[in-house]
């Protein structure tokens, strides 16, 4: 069993795994904090990004002016944001069998790995995760569609030239294998080969593994993947959530409020923390905007799948009311949402508001306008919801900055002490996780509380390696016909224990084994036609059952009184006994483990007293 | 030894007249394990005939022991009406699987049905609203696909059935024996709902609903138009349609139906729909969108189905306005409420017509007029005479003949036992199915038993090292015939596992005994001892061209592990013995060597 490890980023993974003759892909994420390093790609022409001064190196040279722009001491590149794929070297990716999916944040390098790398197998998701994730690849895809960037810097890349460019894009991993945005068609062809599961569906791989997704509350839809045989059991936990309620979130202020988010998510707790704030503190004529390609349709989507909400949610459906509060929010007229800040919002656009609009990375999206339209005053705000992102580098290119910002990342999934306090309960034998979070984290060196903590210690991956995990297989079932199984003659050795020895016929099909009875020894045609000897050699394939146990001496020699022998002589050895046959000229020769019968060539004697030592010992 | 008893019966009416489809109940026995599909009401009586007889399954000890789980396949009242009365008069805790959707309509028309029955008829002895809640309770909601394990043998998974919303057909598996209960299920997309699907599951039994086993559909199209055109037809001339129907399933369907044909045609005449039921109702299928088919779920952003502009609520006081109207009233077969008052209305007048769009239980007034009474005797001795014309539509989802055949087809059963049907037509679909299909197939009638036997793979552990060098041996060109895999069975409590003898005797600390024989051969032959055993090594590598033949440099000669010297007693140099040497594990090749060395060694060429 072995793990590649194709992504650096905890939250975000994509490995690998090769369990039996399996090769299961868990999750795609898509790295997107490369994109922190570009310059944010505005939809209304903004003079103050256009111009930034060029970047030089220290003695003066320009040459890469054009590709690299300075703002309040940072390097942005210009050109059409890229994302940091997962590693596609490592391992012959045509060679994966399935992608599991567990939340639809973990798919959006679907595209990637299925378009561009000979990818052939299946990919399972549940439904809420496939249509959400839908929208989040569509919004993707529109906020950089609509911009077109006439150029692309590719100079930057060069490895010579990356060494001399100050941090963080000096450090930055992989540069050259970094792609801009996939298209519409290629997301619908990745969809396709989407297969829909429910939770707690079985689902068999080849008939050697069974992947099973369960609940894993983080996500709608969301979910922990096992991977078993008959023998072998992998849980791949991936942003799971122990929480059933939702923080709470205060905006007072005068101003406007820029949210930046997803357009799936968080926002609906967001939508109804506010939706119970709102009428509380008279803020009842604030009207709170969603702005997104998708925003209609993520709305209703959220509404339709009851079945994947908490129990809360559920019952309201029978009521039947919808199971999201948001549904009264836009009815009433609170809450509207635009397709983006062209068209009609520009018409019904008042101040002051809540604006919820994406992309949380601030680098491209509608988020872009509002940011350079309400950074220049104190009075307005930004808060920082989503915590994929630092919210230091992703404020970088709007420095300097007037507008207040709130970082209140709203986290929902485990941390390390419900993550050790859950690995007590499960007792794993073994278990990986990113590097990461084996040590605490390098701004907080201290908190020793902040890392996984479990024994055996946790084995750490890093992106580009590969784990041999110290799996020993030892069985695999097999399945007995009820004939054969009527067949055998179990015994019992020890109280509780029995044997049986079989002998049967192996039939291999799909990895299912199965045995059946043996054929029934063929009748001997007649005599005549069996001349020659070479004929008859036996097949020394054919194996006898070992043997156990010992002869008691004295019974041995009734019973061979009992059948006709006589002159029977024992004599005593340091280790035994001999049992003499005088008349017959055979010796038999008696030991805890050994029986040896020494006799003349006579086939119908030997016959004889081999069946009669055999009555003696176990077969196995 | 190892095969299990497979046991299933079904009872709907005591005494019944066998097979027909008043109600559901079906108990199956599985490995050891019971489970209760379905607790359906008949809506033909209104005594106690209605509920099925429970003292069927026990009639002592309380169900809750004797049942593992109750499964409720869809929200219809013939397959769910019984259920509080089951639950909470006769009495049962355990635990009763349906899916979401089904679990949230289903309470409201089991109040909805005892409002009519006690608040209306004024029965008693009927369950009550407190009933059907605490009932609910006791209900756990299953999705689709998901293997939901009642205990740790017995799994229940559901499948999409169409039919009505929610309806699922569902797999019952106890280790390697299933059975498979459709409910009732519908194998083409309609409006709204899509194709019941299941996979190559191969169970042991498949119990499918057989309404129309004997009907072949026209197409779907050619229905819908003679149903617009009939109802066309009657508003032109002024008349009033009442289609009666159950509040979900067929309704939605003729809704969208009819909404786009007032859309396409710009007609004015008003559409009611007669409960209160209905917006909530239109509601569920808003919220359950993943449940309908997929023309409604790519759509439904942009414009979700269920909500009609032409179709308006209904008030009982319209009844009697003059002019064209068409009315959606429930319940579906005319036997009580608003759709059998608006009945008793409008019979009267031959512009107005009625349209069946689903199947009628005998005794309900909608079975009378379908059969052609035109004569009804009403409460009171009142007789009413109906000329409105009757028209009657399958638009029902069930699955016909074909679709039976086609599911029986996808699943690939070991057998399939029929319900829910008419006997004369069953008959006529067994016959089909163990013909074309060649599976053997079953229609019990009301309380009786069917016993099918089963045989059972007996899954056990195989140690990994034997697997593999089986595997491994068997991938060798020369291994054209089958081969042998030895091995022994541990059977230690429940845990079985086959592994190699050795590794048995290893486990289990025991010694191995070793079986060995010698026997002497003589021979003439007066060279020397060496000469002898290459002679001897010679011919053995002439005949044994498949074994491996050794001459040693001590003289002596092997084959395989059987070991051969060859010895001069002393007495007489004219003979010399041969001493062929080998254990249990060689016998045939040993029994075989000292055979063929007693005929002696061909004479060398010299």
């Amino acid at each position: 069993m072995k793990l590649y490890c194709l992504s650096g980023h905890p939250t975000l993974p994509c490995n690998v795994l090769k369990f039996k003759s399996t090769t299961i892909m868990l999750d795609c994420g898509l790295d997107m904090t490369s994109t922190l390093n570009f310059l944010p790609l505005p939809l209304v022409q903004s003079p103050r990004l256009s111009n930034l001064p060029g970047w030089s190196l220290k003695d003066g040279n320009a040459f890469l002016d054009k590709e690299l722009k300075e703002c309040s001491g940072h390097v942005f590149v210009d050109s059409v944001p890229e994302f940091c794929l997962p590693e596609t070297e490592l391992i012959d990716l045509s060679t994966v069998d399935v992608i599991l999916i567990s939340n639809y944040h973990c798919m959006m390098a679907l595209p990637y790995i299925t378009e561009h790398t000979g990818f052939t197998g299946t990919v399972y998701a549940t439904e809420p995760t496939v249509q959400i994730g839908r929208l989040l690849m569509e919004e993707l895809v529109n906020f950089i569609e609509r911009v077109p960037k006439a150029q692309s810097a590719s100079l930057w890349k060069n490895k010579d030239i990356q060494r001399l460019l100050p941090s963080p894009l000096k450090d930055a991993v992989e540069v050259s294998t970094w792609r801009t945005c996939y298209t519409m068609q290629e997301v619908n062809s990745a969809l396709s080969k989407i297969q829909l599961v429910g939770y707690s569906q079985k689902i068999e791989l080849f008939g050697a593994v069974q992947v099973t997704p369960l609940s894993s509350g983080y996500a709608l839809g969301s979910s922990n993947w096992i991977i078993q045989s008959h023998y072998e059991k992998v849980s791949y936990v991936s942003g799971s959530s122990l929480l059933t309620t939702h923080p709470q979130l205060t905006v007072r202020n005068g101003g406007n409020v820029l949210v930046p988010c997803y357009p799936s998510g968080v926002i609906y707790d967001l939508l109804e923390c506010l939706y119970q704030y709102i009428d509380s503190a008279g803020l009842s004529s604030v009207p709170l905007y969603f702005i997104s390609p998708v925003a209609n349709s993520s709305l209703e989507f959220s509404q339709i799948f009851a079945e994947w909400l908490c129990h809360n949610k559920q019952s309201k459906v029978y009521l039947p009311e919808p199971p999201f509060p948001h549904a009264e929010l836009i009815q009433t007229n609170k809450l509207k949402h635009y397709p983006s800040i062209h068209g009609d919002f520009s018409n019904d656009f008042r101040q002051p508001c809540v604006v919820f609009t994406g992309h949380p990375s601030l680098r491209f999206g509608d988020v872009v306008h509002f940011m350079e339209l309400w950074g220049k005053s104190s009075l307005n705000t930004v808060i920082f919801t989503e915590p994929d992102f630092s919210y230091l580098e992703a404020l970088a290119p709007y420095q300097p900055l007037a507008m207040k910002c709130i970082y209140c990342p709203i986290d929902t999934r485990l941390n390390f002490i419900q993550v050790s306090k859950l690995l007590k309960e499960v007792q794993p034998l073994h278990v990986v996780c990113p590097e990461q979070y084996t040590q605490p984290p390098p701004a907080q060196s201290h908190r020793m509380d902040l890392m996984i903590d479990c024994q055996p210690p946790a084995m750490s991956y890093r992106r580009a390696e590969v784990l041999a995990l110290p799996f020993k297989r030892r069985y695999e079932k097999i399945e007995i016909m009820p004939e054969l199984a009527d067949s055998l003659v179990p015994m019992e050795i020890k109280p509780g224990i029995s044997l049986a020895t079989v002998s049967a016929v192996l039939h291999t099909k799909d990895n299912k084994h199965l045995l059946q009875p043996p054929p029934r020894p063929a009748q001997p045609t007649s005599g005549k036609k069996r001349k020659r000897v070479s004929d008859e050699v036996p097949d020394c394939k054919v194996l006898k059952p070992l043997l156990s146990g010992s002869i008691p001496v004295e019974q041995f020699v009734q019973t061979l009184e009992k059948h006709g022998f006589s002159d029977i002589k024992v004599e005593d050895t340091a280790k035994g006994h001999i049992v003499l046959l005088q008349e017959a000229e055979t010796l038999i020769q008696i030991e805890e483990d050994s029986t040896h019968i020494i006799c003349d060539n006579d086939e119908m004697l030997r016959v004889r007293l081999r069946d009669l030592v055999l009555k003696f010992l176990q077969k196995f | 030894r190892y095969s299990t008893g497979f046991g299933r019966f079904r009872w709907l009416a005591e005494g019944g007249a066998g097979q027909d489809v008043g109600r559901s109940c079906i108990l199956v026995s599985i490995a050891g394990k019971n489970v209760m599909l379905d607790c359906g009401m008949h809506m033909g009586f209104n005594d106690d005939r209605r509920f099925p007889d429970f003292s069927y399954i026990t009639q002592n000890g309380r169900l809750t022991d004797f049942l593992d789980c109750v499964i409720i396949s869809h929200f219809h009242l013939d397959h769910c009406g019984a259920l509080p009365y089951f639950s909470e008069m006769v009495g049962y805790d355990g635990p009763i699987y349906m899916t979401h959707p089904t679990q949230a309509i289903c309470p409201i028309l089991l109040e909805d049905y005892r409002k009519i029955a006690v608040d209306k008829k004024g029965e008693a002895n009927f369950f009550t609203s407190q009933m059907i809640k605490d009932c609910m309770k006791k209900v756990v909601a299953v999705h689709l696909h998901q293997t939901v394990q009642v205990d740790d043998e017995l799994e229940i998974k559901a499948y999409y059935a169409g039919h009505v919303l929610g309806a699922a057909m569902f797999q019952i598996k106890v280790g390697s024996e299933s059975v498979v209960y459709t409910g009732d299920y519908n194998m083409t997309p309609d409006r709204h709902l899509g194709a019941a699907w299941i996979d190559k599951c191969r169970p042991n039994l498949l119990i499918t609903e057989s309404t129309y086993a004997t009907t072949i559909r026209d197409s779907k199209r050619c229905r819908e138009r003679d149903f617009l055109k009939k109802v066309h037809e009657t508003v032109e001339r002024g008349g009033k349609v009442l289609i009666p129907v159950f509040a979900l399933g067929r309704a939605q369907e003729l809704c969208i139906l009819l909404e786009t044909f007032w859309e396409r045609m710009n007609l004015k005449v008003p559409i009611y729909f007669s409960t209160g039921l209905t917006e909530k109702a239109n509601h569920y299928y808003k919220l359950f969108i993943p449940w309908t088919n997929q023309k409604i779920r790519k759509t439904f952003v942009q414009r979700n189905m269920f909500e009609f502009k032409h179709i308006k609520a209904f008030d009982r006081a319209f009844a009697d306005n003059p002019g064209p109207m068409v009315v959606f009233a429930t319940p579906g077969m005319l036997h009580a409420g608003q759709s059998l008052q608006i009945f008793r209305k409008w019979a009267g007048n031959e512009k107005n017509m009625v349209i069946m769009p689903g199947y009628c239980v005998q005794g309900t007034v909608g079975h009378k007029i379908l059969s052609g009474q035109r004569k009804l005797e009403m409460e009171g001795r009142q007789v009413l005479e109906v000329k409105m014309q009757v028209e009657y539509m399958s638009f029902s989802a069930h699955a016909d003949a074909k679709g039976i055949m086609q599911l029986v087809g996808q699943a690939e059963p070991e057998s399939v036992l029929l319900v829910h049907g008419e006997a004369k037509k069953m008959e006529f679909l067994k016959q089909k199915i163990e013909q074309e299909l060649r599976v053997s197939c079953y229609m019990p009638a009301n309380g009786e038993t069917v016993t099918l036997p089963t045989s059972l793979s007996i899954p056990v552990g195989i140690s990994l090292g034997l697997l593999k060098r089986e595997m491994a041996q068997g991938l060798l060109p020369e291994a054209k015939k089958p081969r042998l895999l030895h091995g022994t069975l541990i059977m230690k409590d429940s845990n079985f596992r086959l592994v190699s003898s050795e590794q048995a005797l290893k486990e289990l600390g025991l010694a191995e005994h070793q079986l060995r024989f010698t026997c002497r051969v003589h021979l003439h032959d007066t060279r020397k001892e060496q000469e002898t055993a290459l002679r001897v090594y010679s011919h053995l590598k002439s005949i044994l061209k498949d074994h491996c033949v050794q001459h040693l440099p001590d003289g002596s000669v092997t084959v395989e592990s059987i070991l051969i010297q060859a010895a001069a007693p002393s007495e007489d140099p004219g003979t010399k013995v041969l001493l062929v040497s080998w254990t249990y594990q060689d016998e045939e090749l040993g029994s075989f060597l000292t055979s063929l060395l007693k005929k002696g060694l061909p004479q060398a060429p010299s």
